[in-house]
């Protein structure tokens, strides 16, 4: 651990922890959430508190912000805010505090707004829970908040309700409400990770220029080191609830003294603008050729009320030839997560073809399409909804193969020893999904996947949920899994980091359409269209890291893994 | 710049009736839920005719023993009510009276059914309302504060009791408050629903305290686990962190964003009780001599009383469709993404 930096004069430091312990309640997996973390939030500052989940961060900012559950407390230390220690403070002056002092903004906006007040409701009730001017200088206030976190037609904004809402809307709607009252800080925990690329980049813009212009101190809460070098001016990272390095952002970033640092640095996927050297040459054949493919959802019914259209997938062509993978990336709503749904027939099709092996599986009725099945299979998002939670891993994985009329005992045997592959340990098969974290139950549904021996793996968004050194190890696995298997992948994501990592060839995904398909060198470093010259300029910590130049060390091989 | 007045909590219901936009949506969403209402109905009334008609002995069993009555008579007396057509065309000729609002009569006393069941609906309106009031009240603070201080010992309390109540037969329950209040200390009548001869609104009141206690007994218990649970559900969203970041005192968190959010499926659950409301309870009518519509079924059954029996079934069958429907309309109402979605 090292030691804390130099004191500085009061006045200059907005927040300051020391030696803060936070207990786990007795029976958790350590003893301690943070341990003797000490840092220092300067005045007009931007602090970011990186690492992987479980590192302590998120339980800091609660501390801070006297929000922790009744089960977790803090042991030791202090949280000294304009002289006072808020640890020990009577939750009235906590409440007080909060809001108009201390402000917070969560990662998941889809879920942090009450679905059944209007958005300039939730504004004014800052306002009226410290008693802050009258209803309508609240209703002008709140305008006024919305119009300064760049909504688009705050009157109106002001009457919507938040289902109406983009993601990026709803997290510059919790910004609003955060700035309401001018708090001198502003905890942000995780905002963007829930948040496309694009998306991310302009709230990452909007916290920093609203930092500037209102001179707030921000304590940032990511896993990201893109982000870091975005916006940061330094930077605390935390391992198992310590607090391992200190310094500023430029310090940090280049000459990390800590191993566990340089391996989150590491773990960062770069653009590479190098393109992936496959395993062997290319067949001639193609294994998936899809051509004009088209999915319309139509929501309402056509009798009553007004009908809408929306075009998910319109005209999609592509060709994928056998062990090489594809990247489809795009924002939300750009129409990947229906192209993948498209492929592995979860979903009808309106009209084209699906030539996989060279027949058209497009129009085959579900019964004649069955035999297929296992041929292609899916990698999910999220770890924690796709497993089972009553069934165990063996179950997990042998259920398939058995219905497809594998005996009992050979599944078993094949699920043990693809557990092995994929980096799990034999006890794995008969223990339940919530005894692994989300890295190893991306493995479980990687082996799960594999169990058919497929011809065609869809990942879709299969490390979106994972921190980044996480991630970094899932591709990795992949990588290898595809050069011992010749299995082909369609790998949709939104994040072109990620992507140019694992892909042969990307096809950008806007609305629907394809604008752009090409090896990642074309996409990343001569992209012909504006959307995909937008998404390559919206990758937190590009700017920064290629005036550095690290380039050479960005393939997979290069880094360093656990 | 914003001209609109801040919306009241009620804004959504005028919002709802004024927006142009709305009207043809909610009338096309009410015209669908209508025809499909109708259409179980008929299935409903089906199938009830054909299995009250398939009851051994048919309407008229109860006079194959009377020496008073010859075979003669009973043949006369089939022919004189129609019940010696073929089933279907007994069921076509009833269903096409309801529909112009006939009823049919009483086998028993030659009066209409609408105006049996009417004699009957208001005693069981005082006694199933009262009841259900109290017991969504009283069960929604329970479920609420047990949520609130969860593992405490009045959760633990609510658990068990609301256990008790679910376990043990309602009949027990009423029979254990006549001996206690009635036999032992006097407090109140053990049964009927006014003194013959009082009949003052007190009088009335006097006799309907613990009928609707036992009751509300169950409906309390359901009620209680119910809204724990969708309160702990809603406690558990992040919406209720955000609120606890801006600085909302805890009170308010409760009231404006826990308990509507809470209330959302409770509202289907009321909606499935309001039938129960108006059929009333078999089991506490009859223990308290409560002249319900839960002891005229009985009756109505024990007697062969088919016009009556039919007239309930197709009754409560409405009211099943009307509070589903009911409940939709308001849950469409308070919940924005449902009313303009």
């Amino acid at each position: 651990m090292t030691s804390a930096p130099q004191p500085l004069a009061s006045q200059d430091v907005a927040l300051a922890v020391h030696d803060l312990t936070v207990s786990l309640p007795a029976g958790m997996e350590r003893a301690h959430a943070v341990e003797n973390v000490s840092f220092e939030l300067k005045r007009g500052q931007i602090l970011c508190i990186i690492g992987e989940s479980g590192s302590g961060k998120s339980v800091t900012a609660n501390a801070i912000m006297g929000l922790l559950p009744k089960s977790i407390r803090v042991f030791s230390g202090e949280i000294r805010l304009e002289g006072m220690d808020l640890v020990g403070l009577s939750p009235e002056s906590l409440r007080d505090l909060r809001g108009r002092v201390v402000s917070m903004i969560f990662q998941d906006p889809l879920s942090a707004l009450n679905p059944l007040m209007t958005v300039g409701a939730q504004i004014e009730e800052v306002m009226a829970a410290h008693g802050a001017g009258t209803p309508k200088s609240r209703r002008s206030r709140a305008i006024e908040l919305l119009t300064e976190v760049g909504l688009p037609d705050p009157p109106l904004m002001y009457h919507q309700y938040p289902f109406r809402l983009s993601g990026g809307q709803r997290q510059r709607v919790m910004i609003a409400m955060a700035l309401a009252l001018e708090p001198a800080i502003l905890i942000a925990d995780e905002p963007t990770t829930a948040l496309d690329v694009t998306t991310q980049a302009q709230i990452l813009q909007l916290i920093r220029d609203i930092q500037r212009r209102k001179g707030m101190s921000v304590m940032f809460i990511t896993h990201d080191f893109g982000v870091v070098a975005e916006i940061a001016d330094s930077v605390v990272v935390m391992e198992k609830g310590h607090c391992v390095e200190q310094g500023s952002a430029e310090q940090v970033l280049k000459s990390p003294s800590h191993l566990y640092t340089r391996r989150l640095i590491a773990a960062v996927p770069h653009l590479t603008g190098k393109d992936r050297v496959p395993a062997e040459a290319a067949a001639s054949s193609s294994i998936l050729k899809v051509e004009c493919l088209v999915k319309t959802y139509r929501s309402g019914s056509a009798l009553f009320g007004k009908q809408r259209i929306v075009p998910a997938v319109n005209g999609v062509s592509f060709d994928l030839s056998p062990g090489r993978t594809l990247g489809v990336v795009g924002e939300s709503g750009s129409g990947k997560s229906s192209l993948g749904r498209l492929l592995i027939k979860l979903l009808d099709s309106d009209s084209g073809s699906i030539l996989f092996e060279g027949g058209d599986v497009a129009r085959l009725s579900e019964a004649e399409f069955r035999p297929i099945r296992p041929k292609i299979q899916m990698i999910f998002q999220d770890p924690f909804a796709s497993l089972n939670p009553r069934s165990t891993v063996g179950q997990i994985l042998t259920v398939g193969p058995i219905a497809h009329g594998l005996p009992h005992k050979d599944a078993c045997e094949q699920a043990r020893e693809l557990l092995a592959h994929v980096g799990l340990d034999a006890g794995t098969f008969d223990r339940y999904p919530h005894e692994f974290s989300g890295g190893q139950r991306q493995r479980i549904g990687i082996a799960r996947a594999l169990m058919f021996k497929p011809k065609l793996l869809i990942a879709d968004e299969a490390v979106s949920a994972l921190d980044v050194s996480i991630q970094a190890q899932i591709l990795k696995l992949l990588d290898q899994i595809q050069r011992e298997t010749g299995v082909s992948m369609i790998f949709i994501t939104h994040d072109l980091r990620v992507a140019s990592q694992i892909c042969d060839e990307i096809a950008v995904m806007h609305r629907g359409q394809i604008v752009e398909h090409g090896p990642p060198s074309q996409i990343f470093l001569n992209p012909t269209s504006a959307y995909t010259r937008e998404l390559v300029a919206a990758i937190p910590g590009e700017q920064q890291s290629n005036a550095r130049a690290i380039g050479s060390q960005s393939t997979l091989a290069g880094h360093s893994h656990k | 710049m914003c001209c609109r007045p801040r919306p009241l909590w009620p804004r959504s219901a005028l919002e709802w009736c004024c927006n142009a936009n709305m009207v043809p949506r909610m009338s096309g969403f009410l015209l669908n839920r209508l025809s499909q209402s109708v259409v179980l109905l008929v299935i409903v009334s089906i199938i009830g005719f054909t299995v009250l008609n398939l009851m051994p002995g048919g309407p008229l069993a109860q006079f194959g023993l009377d020496p008073g009555m010859t075979q003669k008579d009973v043949e006369r007396l089939a022919t004189q009510l129609g019940l010696n057509r073929p089933l279907w065309i007994q069921y076509l000729d009833w269903a096409w009276r309801l529909l112009q609002g006939d009823w049919g009569h009483s086998f028993r006393d030659g009066s209409s059914v609408l105006a049996v069941i009417g004699r009957h609906l208001l005693a069981t309106l005082l006694l199933m309302g009262t009841s259900t009031a109290f017991a969504i009240a009283v069960g929604a603070w329970i479920g609420i504060r047990g949520a609130t201080h969860r593992y405490s010992l009045f959760d633990y309390c609510a658990t068990v009791g609301a256990m008790v109540a679910l376990s043990v037969p309602t009949f027990w329950f009423g029979l254990i408050g006549i001996y206690i209040f009635t036999l032992k200390l006097g407090w109140v009548p053990a049964g009927n629903m006014y003194t013959i001869g009082d009949g003052s609104v007190l009088d009335y009141l006097h006799h309907l305290i613990l009928p609707s206690l036992v009751l509300s007994l169950v409906h309390v218990a359901i009620w209680s686990r119910y809204m724990r649970t969708a309160t702990l559900d809603a406690l558990s969203q992040d919406f209720v962190k955000t609120a606890r970041a801006k600085g909302v005192s805890e009170r308010r968190i409760l009231l404006k964003h826990v308990v509507g959010n809470a209330l959302l499926p409770m509202i289907t659950l009321a909606g499935m009780q309001l039938p129960s409301i108006l059929t009333g309870a078999l089991v506490t009518e009859t223990v308290f001599t409560w002249p319900g519509m839960g002891r005229l079924f009985l009756d109505s059954l024990g007697y062969s009383d088919y016009p009556v029996v039919m007239g309930l079934l197709i009754f409560s069958a409405i009211l099943v469709v009307l509070g589903n429907l009911i409940a939709d309309i308001i849950i469409a109402t308070v919940d924005p993404r449902i009313r303009l979605g």
